[in-house]
């Protein structure tokens, strides 16, 4: 008997596809398909001298992104981002045009070019931006925490940071205040194992970041960062905690960077076997078959959702370069309210 | 008339933050020591009784995490007033206020505001030595974005308290040591004092005094003495450093001719600088008599010792004699 095409899924994979549905699974996996492409044309933008400054690629990262804000209210739930943030913007639902127009430092980028790459923010919908300094966003979440509370509605707030920002002190301060006062906070490191240059496992002398958790008395969890339903599901229980009151939760969430850090990186810390293995466990495909196997998918769709990708960013792009650059004489504008 | 009582600058302020904690549900205090014991010089003793845990938060000791929750609080819908116990710990809330409050707002493309005020006691005169008595307000004028406002009298220090906490604005509110048991006449009820307005608690056609906190009130005795010597000194209090009013200052440089700044923090990289240079390059040039001259404290840390300290800042006898001086036209013709 010949094997069996596709994989046989497991029981909870199977449940979480039926309560996402398979309008939003596909939704789910059409917005890694865009991350990536969006990631991809932002070096490719970069390389041909179309923008400047310096980006953040989260390409290899784009499951966790998607895991993670699925679970919660994107738009209503609050959602403060790290540098590397490109994905999670667009999977809290900010939209390719406004996107790429502030990477291109357009007046009609989300901030009016004024942000750029490392800063793109969407208030509206509660994105409280991405963040230039690591581990910047931690103290702010502690704030919205308070605010959640103090106003008593249901939110929570997802603080997302990486590996780095675990080994500020604005760490230890933001979660240990969390912790004594139930703040409704998750507190979601990206591992992706380098910070810059500086391996994880030189930074730390524990094993994993979510160990340190214990050191609050709040839960910590570990999860495959590539694995879209481990990532959905760890927020989900740790959004379920806070809105019921039960305080913060540290998730470690393992995945891998496959680009350098930023363009000036010649990654001389790292092997390309490294590398090479880590794409090997590439977080679309893993998603993409396991929605082939619950039948929401068909193989040969997978194409036709690449192609979309390309076509939704040319027109972000067609639609950036289009746009007008700031005026000189808005320099001033936005500085205080 | 409105009633209107003494008061200290501290219990004005606490008047002030009681008044509005009444009123308006989003105002709610986070800080160290500030829930039962009232906070280091008692400025929120009894709200805690009061307002309850939930709205007057004693925190750890978290500087970083202070300056976070007031900014995250802001950003999502609260208006929070924060307290540093001493401005010198302010150094460990830095990247929160300068690399996230004071730039939010513009690098989001004006599409956040960040309504909160962060409050802290500076300056020397305790005998509490070099980490707990900075001035450090110039360092914060330096960050646009930020408003710092520096209350130089009890009347101010509500007016300008209730101000900053409605102003949509992150403002670091500058209070002094030495000020908080002084009194003043303080309305009962709300009353803002404008942000970026300098005050002019006295006129005089001889010469003009900037100064800022609590040399706003070394100023004015010091006028006292030069008066009865029949030089009536002009004494500005910028009473928010920035942004700046300048048009006052410079409208009394016209008419005086002659301006000494006064502020107790260092000279070097000081406020007097800023002052100055605006001045000098104002219409208010033409009409000097005199060089600009800058009184600021040493370049030091604030000494222990009680006889090193005294001359380390400005003192009343420093600011008449360098007045005098001036007025009298020592430094021209150099």
């Amino acid at each position: 008997m010949a094997e069996p095409k596709t994989k046989q899924l497991d029981a909870r994979k199977q449940a979480l596809l039926e309560e996402f549905g398979a309008e939003q699974a596909r939704e789910m996996l059409q917005t890694m398909y865009d991350i990536r492409t969006f990631e991809e044309k932002a070096e490719e933008l970069y390389m041909l001298g179309k923008t400047h400054g310096t980006m953040h690629l989260s390409i290899g990262q784009e499951g966790s992104a998607v895991g993670a804000s699925y679970a919660l209210r994107r738009g209503e739930d609050f959602l403060l981002n790290h540098h590397r943030g490109h994905g999670h913007t667009l999977a809290w639902g900010g939209t390719l045009k406004p996107m790429m127009a502030e990477f291109l430092g357009k007046e009609t980028g989300y901030c009016r070019g004024r942000g750029g790459s490392m800063h793109i923010a969407q208030v509206e919908r509660n994105n409280l931006g991405a963040n230039g300094i690591v581990g910047g966003g931690l103290p702010i979440a502690a704030g919205v925490g308070i605010s959640i509370k103090l106003r008593k509605t249901d939110q929570v707030c997802m603080v997302l940071f990486g590996d780095g920002a675990a080994n500020e002190g604005a760490f230890h301060e933001s979660i240990n205040l969390a912790s004594i006062w139930d703040l409704p906070v998750i507190y979601y490191c990206e591992n992706n194992q380098y910070a810059m240059s500086m391996a994880m496992k030189k930074a730390f002398n524990v094993e994993r970041i979510s160990d340190r958790a214990c050191a609050y008395n709040i839960p910590g969890e570990f999860v495959d960062g590539n694995d879209v339903f481990a990532v959905y599901d760890a927020v989900k229980r740790a959004a379920e905690r806070a809105r019921q009151g039960d305080g913060p939760t540290l998730i470690e969430s393992l995945t891998y960077r496959w680009k350098g850090h930023s363009r000036s990186d010649r990654q001389a810390y790292r092997t390309r076997e490294e590398v090479k293995a880590w794409q090997k466990k590439d977080p679309i495909p893993r998603f993409a078959d396991a929605l082939i196997a619950a039948g929401m998918l068909a193989q040969d769709e997978v194409e036709t959702m690449q192609a979309a990708a390309h076509e939704h960013v040319e027109d972000a792009l067609e639609f950036a370069e289009a746009s007008p650059e700031p005026e000189i004489s808005s320099i001033m504008e936005g500085l205080y309210a | 008339m409105p009633e209107t009582r003494e008061l200290t600058y501290a219990e004005a302020l606490r008047e002030g933050l009681q008044q509005v904690m009444e009123q308006d549900d989003r105002v709610f205090l986070i800080g160290e020591d500030i829930g039962i014991y009232g906070g280091a010089f008692g400025v929120s003793a009894g709200l805690l009784d009061e307002f309850g845990e939930e709205r007057v938060r004693d925190t750890p000791i978290s500087e970083a995490a202070i300056a976070g929750a007031v900014l995250g609080a802001s950003l999502s819908g609260m208006r929070p007033v924060g307290e540093i116990q001493f401005m010198d710990f302010v150094t460990l809330s830095m990247e929160q206020l300068v690399l996230q409050a004071a730039k939010v707002r513009f690098m989001f493309g004006g599409k956040a505001k960040a309504p909160f005020v962060l409050r802290m006691p500076a300056g020397s005169g305790t005998g509490a030595a070099a980490q707990h008595s900075e001035s450090l307000e110039n360092w914060f004028v330096h960050v646009p974005g930020l408003k710092v406002v520096m209350p130089s009298n009890a009347y101010d220090a509500k007016g300008l308290l209730l101000a900053s906490i409605n102003d949509d604005n992150p403002v670091v509110f500058v209070e002094h040591k030495l000020l908080y048991k002084t009194k003043a006449h303080v309305p009962q009820e709300m009353y803002e004092v404008p942000l970026s307005k300098c005050s002019v608690p006295r006129q005089g056609d001889d010469l003009t005094i900037v100064a800022t906190s609590v040399m706003v009130q070394r100023s004015l005795e010091a006028a006292e003495t030069l008066s009865q010597e029949g030089i009536e000194v002009e004494v500005i209090d910028p009473r928010t450093l920035n942004p700046l009013d300048e048009a006052t200052i410079v409208d009394s440089v016209v008419k005086t001719g002659k301006l000494l700044i006064v502020h107790e923090a260092v000279g070097t990289g000081g406020f007097g600088g800023e002052i100055a240079a605006r001045v000098a390059a104002s219409e208010a040039f033409d009409y000097l008599d005199a060089p600009i001259r800058r009184l600021t404290g040493l370049d030091i840390p604030i000494p222990y010792n009680r006889h090193l300290v005294y001359p380390a800042v400005p003192q009343v006898e420093n600011i008449v004699e360098q007045a005098r001086r001036l007025a009298q036209g020592a430094y021209n013709g150099w």
